[in-house]
């Protein structure tokens, strides 16, 4: 017996996007972790911020401004671009070296805590952390990052995480902040649903 | 990226800026305690030298190796080609090494050209006959944005033996691409006819050096290639000096910020006199430090990603 063909196809499946952190969620989530350095690391003395390009780098100066706000403590910031430490160079098209800016006391013997937007994998924290052992010794390396979406394929872990996103492999999250894209958002793409 | 560096002309502006702006953040490796990054890990690089040139080889070999990329340096004496070996029967050997990059110095213009036909790798023109040295024109792009901030309307002087100068020539490329204007001085015997026009269209040709200088941004000493002399090219090497070295009276009519390069080994006494090479105003040392940078930038923009 034949059934009629809009009976029998279902509708077009439409990739999902999905708002996780609106930019007032975004800006509280900054605020935390900036209250979990301070709490964890007794003051932020001695505690230098390293962003990772591209997101790394806005999310590490606006934690530091919230510490400052809170506290009335100066976290020097710096920049590690990781380009060049990265294992999967050999697998995209050459990618541009961009500057790694640290702060004028340097790294070595400080508190060095990491910030990034997404941890996924860990390769990318993997470089971060080759990178930084080619241009100081710090006493300690911390991780901030913004989102947390599992997946790890090395034992990495942060030590501050703004929000824990349960993904599946094929769906990507996507963060934009003000400084670079305009808007403060953290958005899940993919997964298909009905 | 493009895949292979054989010529100034090779480079479109973006380009050429990618490399200089990439030389840039290698130059900051320099100044670390490791000077070594990972980026090259597992590729191998051969500096295939058909002529002796200590300089360049070095220059690529540290590039290559602060990049963690194996280096084999192959010079032609001792090796198979005084045996009779063609160039592409070598470069079927390296291909078969699996070499990544193959840095190649050959007495014959257009060798270069040809390898890049032979090999599957990237092919970096290192000195060719008397054609073109483009790593050395982006060395001196490079130094001269560090000292004078910029490239586009700068005026640059070369001065010399621009007839057997393959640094001549890729400068002139480069730097028309990047907004310079550029001037060669020397006698007429060492100025071909046509070149101006032929490199590029708004190059300007000079046999008056003192003229010249009062008007220029960057002053480039080329050296006297007096293995090349086969012919009389200028009454004696003190009527040469005379009218085109550059001694401590003629920088002094330089502008003020003007800089004064060379691309090394230097004739002293012949091209440039010890007061002007040794004078704040020269860059020949940094030249050589920049020039590591920039091949660590060719290099990395060449073989850093997958670009085949």
């Amino acid at each position: 017996m034949a059934y009629p063909p809009a009976a029998r196809s279902s509708p077009p499946r439409q990739p999902s996007v999905k708002v996780i952190l609106a930019s007032a969620d975004v800006q509280r989530v900054v605020d935390r972790i900036a209250h979990q350095i301070l709490e964890k690391t007794q003051g932020a003395a001695n505690t230098v911020l390293l962003g990772i390009p591209t997101r790394g780098t806005p999310l590490a100066r606006r934690l530091a401004d919230r510490i400052s706000t809170f506290e009335d403590v100066s976290v020097p910031v710096g920049v590690l671009d990781i380009t060049l430490y990265r294992d999967d160079l050999r697998r995209h098209a050459t990618r541009a070296v961009g500057p790694t800016e640290l702060p004028s006391g340097g790294i070595d013997g400080k508190r060095v805590i990491l910030v990034d937007d997404v941890l996924f994998s860990g390769r990318t924290v993997r470089a971060a952390l080759d990178a930084l052992n080619d241009v100081g010794r710090p006493a300690s390396v911390q991780l901030a990052v913004l989102v947390d979406r599992g997946h790890r394929e090395l034992p990495i872990r942060a030590d501050y995480v703004g929000k824990n996103i349960p993904t599946a492999l094929a769906e990507s999250v996507k963060v934009t902040l003000a400084e670079i894209d305009g808007t403060d958002e953290v958005k899940l793409y993919g997964g298909t649903h009905s | 990226m493009i895949k292979h560096l054989l010529s100034g002309g090779d480079l479109d502006a973006d380009t050429a800026t990618e490399i200089l702006d990439t030389a840039a953040e290698m130059a900051t490796v320099a100044g670390r305690e490791i000077k070594k990054l990972p980026a090259l890990r597992g590729r191998t690089v051969v500096n295939l030298f058909y002529e002796d040139s200590t300089r360049t080889r070095i220059s690529f070999e540290a590039a290559a190796k602060r990049l963690s990329a194996d280096v084999i340096n192959f010079s032609a004496k001792g090796s198979s080609v005084t045996k009779g070996e063609s160039l592409k029967d070598t470069a079927l050997t390296l291909q078969a090494m699996g070499a990544d990059a193959v840095v190649v110095r050959h007495p014959a213009s257009g060798a270069p050209h040809r390898l890049a036909n032979w090999v599957d790798g990237s092919v970096v023109n290192a000195g060719d006959g008397t054609h073109e040295h483009p790593t050395q024109a982006l060395l001196d792009a490079y130094t001269m944005r560090a000292r004078l901030g910029r490239l586009a309307g700068l005026s640059v002087a070369v001065v010399g033996d621009v007839l057997h100068s393959r640094v001549a020539r890729s400068n002139v490329l480069l730097l028309s691409t990047l907004g310079a204007k550029v001037t060669l001085v020397g006698p007429p015997t060492l100025i071909p006819v046509d070149i101006a026009g032929a490199l590029a269209p708004a190059t300007d040709v000079s046999y008056d050096l003192d003229s010249v200088l009062p008007n220029v941004d960057v002053v480039m000493m080329l050296r006297v290639q007096r293995e090349r002399m086969n012919d009389s090219y200028f009454p004696s090497a003190r009527e040469y000096a005379r009218r085109y070295g550059l001694d401590g009276p003629r920088m002094r009519r330089l502008p003020e910020h003007a800089i004064v390069m060379h691309p090394g080994p230097m004739n002293r006494g012949m091209e440039i006199t010890p007061e002007v090479a040794d004078s704040p105003r020269s860059t020949i040392v940094e030249q050589v430090t920049n020039g590591v940078s920039v091949r660590m930038a060719v290099l990395y923009l060449l073989l850093g990603g997958n670009n085949r």
